[in-house]
């Protein structure tokens, strides 16, 4: 342990090259100072209004609606309108048809949309750019493809709409969340009404446009935006026959208890404190990017971030070596500078609850590394942050932070691993690090949660169905099994609610 | 048979606490990593940075059948001064021919700062007796070559014969001499990034002073990939007995765009302590007229013209 | 312009994604036209084509599949009043355009829908997938004209395929049309190949060609049995198919089953 001290003095810190800001251009996208609320396909001037601002910068991007339960009600009284007389009753091949338009128009307007992404939400260009818009559009494209294929996707079951679906996302990936929600939804026939998280608006209410140029009928999608309160009514609405949420565990609770007894579909996906395990023949460089790329993408905003790295104890000096190392080179800063690795914390509340969870760890007695690293003035920021003598109990390695902090672990046995993995009310993702393909299988066996990555992290396909075990919440999202939740079987419900 | 020196603990199980290895990698992360960092945006006066490093790192290469004096001399000339409408380019590293070459290319750059760099051991197949290798190794050094490139025999080590491969490189760090010496692992024909991790730790144990991809004699030489790979298994040697060895992608490189992402990855791998010639070089030929129209372009604003850059 | 000479077409096959005449020279009148007409050679030729592209084609991600299929569709759309003229009318082309947007939909299911996972007895790990046969060869028939020889080559495509294509004998200029839609599509050269010609002149090479993996005789009507059994001799894949269906099945027809076996330890 000595040997790792002496190093860190010698961590050398880049300064001969500096890289010059390489900064995307804000003209492709045109931002309006005022949006209302996007229902039954117009603009409707909102009651109450509050501010969306860039939280690199904290500067204001404009003033969106703070939907009140009327609006809300309003919603969804366009969706079931649009739903009783026009949508459910389209021919399944030309609702396919809406969908492919959709996934196209988002294609063409890509750069648009990311760099409004970036903007509004704080990730890098880099990551809005490679990763959320090109999976959106691919989301819709491929469920656009089981929109007249339903029943081959349910043989016998007779698969029909539900009706309309209430659905509620988070600010980590605002316009993906958008698309793994909408997406499905109509696919199936239905209509929806959605609410994008209070700090992410933008890119939702955005997106109305694109369902203006794809000429899709009025009322099949609504955006109501706004707070906590605006998602509140939302769920408690009779109007709604099924509500989708994707956000903290703790909210995830308060609806299923709201829901309760109603009859109401509901899906969740939730929080989660995945593990990381590395095993001693793991390819280690490899295996080192994976980490950082489990925990520092998207700012650890990411509810299947790997943010519990159980190394063998073999193999726990190089890699935690390598891993500081590695940590110099991350580049924090200007989302929209296209060399940045890691972008703003979405908001001060995020970055405050960051704070407090770091503070305790070091209060109880984790070794806090973080690499040198200059912070703009302005805007919520964190430094990339690993946490090594973490205990299992600690706060840092049960709750979820969802910042760009890692705590590391170590274990001896693959059942050690497998048992500290599982010891989580979570259950949403696990990362597996071996040469050996048998082991891995092993693992992906035992593992208790959704999503098994073996020699990858953080990889997503519209094809491949995500979702919790435990606490990490119910439902797919993705493949075929993520149109189950929005299908109504032969008049009556599937297991599991 | 040289008496093999105290291998690297990766060869073995180690005994002691710490477990440093041969390992394996991952492809498919290798090249997403690589890919990744191919996408750093490197623009104005950072992009001219690295430019002018390219120039000075390179390696300037003819390795014909048809070469003569009289084309090893317009290769100087154009290595000693890239740019003649601008004296402030500074020369390349080096020049690289064949055996033969050697006098002339010494004979023309005597006075600059230029070395020269002979290929040898039967360059590029590697498949004669050792004895007439390391003959040639030690004419070449003796006619005034200030840098050797070696090739490995890739049929040894295909056919698991690590120790031969190992022994060759020895012997032929011993008869260069003063001279440096880069030992070509010729990645292409190595067949999985496995073998190229292997191949780089063998000849960092051996006494490469450098190692290097290809003889760019085959199709698909240096690729950011296996550069990649290479550079990682430079790291894990410094970090374990502090010897820093150097790094050659050769072959491929024809774009100063590529240039630059080698250079990217460099500085993000192994640190600002290896962007110096001493540490790395560029081999190849069209690249540096690509990078002297870059470097035009960055200083006077408009896309640059092929006739304007002399040819050599 | 009064009195204006229209500058006619040229017809031509479509090998490797290039619009080559027959090597042969030879052409034949079909719809007042002079089409080219293929011979033995430009079936080599197309088959060679078919072969090279294969990797290309197979390697694309299902869902890159899926987007090329859905410019086709794309293209036809956009010249729909063109391929009005050249078929039984609009209907048809509607119809045509909407069964490769099916089609489309299809691509990144197909493992979903065709394979699976296998609780095998034992401490494996045990799975089964969809892999495209290889080059197909489709005899095409004469009605529809243009959604008949579309709904025998989209199958075989959207599974990874490449694919031959003796085009209808009678009504050749609706293929040439889609060639050219082909073209514009992003679809890579030789992946569909397009040959005009005397039907009985090409399909016998096509049957009896060692490196076609299948064929699909729909269009053959009553000399099929020939065809049959010539395929045999390369145990080629022989299917039959009605020209105007889609179904998930007409793609498995053209599909390959794989099942790998893993150990599931330390």
């Amino acid at each position: 342990m000595t040997e790792l001290d002496r190093k860190k003095e010698q961590t050398p810190v880049p300064k001969e090259w500096a890289y010059a800001p390489a900064p995307e251009s804000r003209d492709v996208v045109s931002i309006e100072d005022r949006y209302g609320h996007f229902v039954g396909g117009q603009w409707l001037e909102p009651s109450e209004t509050y501010t969306t601002i860039s939280p690199a910068t904290e500067e204001t991007l404009a003033e969106v609606g703070q939907a009140t339960p009327e609006e809300v009600e309003g919603a969804v009284a366009a969706a079931r309108e649009a739903f009783e007389n026009g949508w459910s009753g389209i021919a399944p091949a030309e609702r396919a048809k809406y969908l492919f338009r959709i996934a196209r128009i988002l294609q063409e307007r890509s750069r648009e949309f990311a760099v409004l992404e970036s903007l509004n939400g704080g990730k890098p260009i880099k990551e809005s750019r490679d990763v959320d818009l090109p999976l959106a559009a691919a989301h819709f494209f491929y469920y656009a493809g089981w929109a007249d294929k339903l029943e081959y996707a349910f043989p016998n079951r007779r698969p029909r709409p539900i009706g309309v679906a209430g659905q509620i996302i988070p600010w980590n990936f605002p316009l993906l969340m958008l698309s793994w929600k909408i997406a499905p939804a109509l696919a199936a026939g239905n209509t929806v009404v959605l609410k994008p998280a209070e700090t992410t608006p933008l890119s939702a209410l955005l997106f109305a446009d694109v369902l203006r140029q794809a000429e899709l009928p009025p009322g099949v999608v609504n955006i109501v935006t706004g707070d906590g309160r605006a998602g509140a009514a939302l769920v408690k609405s009779e109007g709604v026959d099924k509500i989708a949420f994707t956000g903290s565990t703790e909210v995830g609770k308060a609806i299923q208890r709201e829901l309760a007894g109603t009859g109401k579909r509901l899906t969740l996906e939730l929080g989660g404190k995945a593990a990381n395990i590395i095993f001693d023949d793991a390819a280690l460089d490899q295996a080192v990017e994976g980490i950082v790329n489990g925990i520092y993408f998207n700012q650890g905003h990411v509810c299947c971030a790997g943010s519990r790295l159980l190394v063998q104890e073999s193999i726990y000096e190089p890699v935690v070596e390598k891993l500081k190392r590695r940590l110099t080179t991350l580049r924090v800063g200007d989302p929209l500078d296209k060399n940045t690795d890691v972008g703003a914390i979405n908001s001060k509340q995020q970055l405050d609850k960051i704070r407090e969870l770091v503070e305790a760890g070091e209060d109880e007695g984790a070794e806090i590394y973080q690499p040198p690293c200059r912070l703009p003035e302005k805007g919520y920021w964190f430094v990339p942050t690993v946490f090594t003598n973490v205990a299992q109990s600690y706060r840092i390695a049960q709750e979820e932070i969802f910042g760009p902090v890692l705590s590391v672990l170590t274990f001896r046995t693959p059942e050690e691993a497998v048992e500290k993995a599982n010891n989580t009310p979570y259950g949403l993702s696990a990362g597996v690090w071996t040469e050996k393909g048998s082991r891995i299988l092993w693992m992906a066996e035992r593992l208790r949660a959704g999503v098994v990555w073996a020699n990858t992290f953080n990889r997503f396909d519209p094809t491949s169905p995500f979702g919790g075990y435990k606490e990490s919440g119910f439902g797919r999202e993705g493949g075929r099994h993520g149109l189950e939740p929005y299908i109504d079987f032969d008049g009556s419900e599937p297991n599991g609610g | 048979m040289a008496q093999a020196p105290v291998l690297p603990r990766g060869f073995e199980l180690p005994l002691e606490p710490r477990l440093p290895r041969i390992g394996s990698v991952d492809a498919v992360a290798l090249e997403e990593r690589a890919a990744s960092l191919a996408k750093r945006s490197i623009k104005k006066e950072a992009k001219v940075f690295a430019l002018e490093l390219a120039v000075r790192m390179m390696d300037l290469t003819t390795l014909e059948g048809q070469d003569t004096p009289g084309k090893v001399a317009a290769l100087a000339s154009k290595a000693i001064r890239p740019d003649p409408s601008e004296p402030g380019v500074p020369s390349v590293a080096a020049i690289c021919v064949y055996p033969n070459l050697v006098p002339a290319a010494v004979a023309r750059v005597e006075g600059s700062s230029v070395k020269v760099a002979s290929v040898a051991t039967s360059f590029p197949s590697g498949q004669s007796p050792i004895e007439l290798k390391l003959e040639e190794v030690a004419w070449v050094v003796d006619q005034g070559a200030d840098e050797v490139d070696m090739v490995i025999d890739r049929g040894a080590f295909l056919s698991g014969r690590y120790a031969k491969v190992y022994d060759e490189i020895v012997r032929v760090k011993e008869a260069s001499g003063n001279a440096h010496l880069k030992v070509i692992l010729e990645v292409s024909e190595l067949g999985t990034y496995d073998n190229v991790r292997r191949a780089s730790l063998l000849a960092m144990a051996a006494g490469a002073d450098f190692i290097k991809t290809s003889t760019g004699k085959l199709p698909g030489a240096a690729t950011l990939p296996v550069t990649l790979c290479m550079l990682e298994a430079i790291r894990d040697v410094y970090e374990e007995n502090g010897r820093m060895v150097g790094m050659k992608p050769a072959g491929g490189i024809r774009q100063a765009k590529q240039a630059v992402q080698y250079l990217v990855q460099l500085h993000e791998t192994l640190g600002p302590d290896w962007l110096t010639p001493d540490l790395y070089r560029l081999g190849a030929s069209s690249l540096l007229n690509d990078v002297l129209m870059q470097l035009r372009k960055e200083k006077t604003g408009v896309y640059q013209s092929p006739d304007y850059f002399t040819v050599d | 312009m009064a009195d204006r000479l229209p500058v006619k077409k040229t017809y031509k096959l479509f090998i490797g994604g290039a619009f080559p005449r027959s090597e042969s020279g030879r052409s034949y009148e079909a719809e007042g036209q002079n089409v080219a007409r293929a011979s033995r050679k430009d079936v080599r030729d197309a088959v060679r084509a078919a072969r090279s592209a294969l990797p290309k084609w197979a390697g694309m991600t299902a869902y890159n599949r899926g987007q090329v299929l859905y410019r086709i569709a794309e293209m036809i759309e956009a010249r729909g009043s063109e391929f009005a003229e050249l078929s039984t009318g609009l209907d048809e082309v509607e119809h045509t355009v909407d069964r490769i947007v099916w089609y489309a939909g299809w691509a990144d299911k197909l493992a979903q829908v065709l394979g699976s996972s296998n609780p095998v007895a034992g401490p494996y790990f045990n799975f089964t997938v969809p892999e495209p046969t290889g080059v197909v060869a489709v005899v095409a028939p004469d009605e529809p004209p243009l959604l008949g020889l579309v709904s025998r080559v989209l199958p075989a495509l959207t599974g990874g395929n490449a694919v031959v294509a003796v085009a209808s004998e009678t009504h050749p200029l609706a293929a040439i049309e889609l060639a050219e839609a082909l073209a514009t599509s992003d679809v890579p050269g030789g992946a569909v190949n397009l040959l005009t010609g005397h039907r009985d002149e090409l399909a016998p090479w096509l049957a009896s060609h060692m490196d076609v993996n299948a064929i699909d005789v729909t269009g053959a009507d009553g000399g099929s049995a020939d065809l049959e059994r010539a395929a045999a001799d390369n145990v080629k894949r022989v299917v039959r198919g009605n020209p105007d269906t889609q179904s998930p099945w007409e793609i498995a027809s053209f599909l390959e089953l794989k099942t790998v076996w893993h150990p599931v330890g330390q």
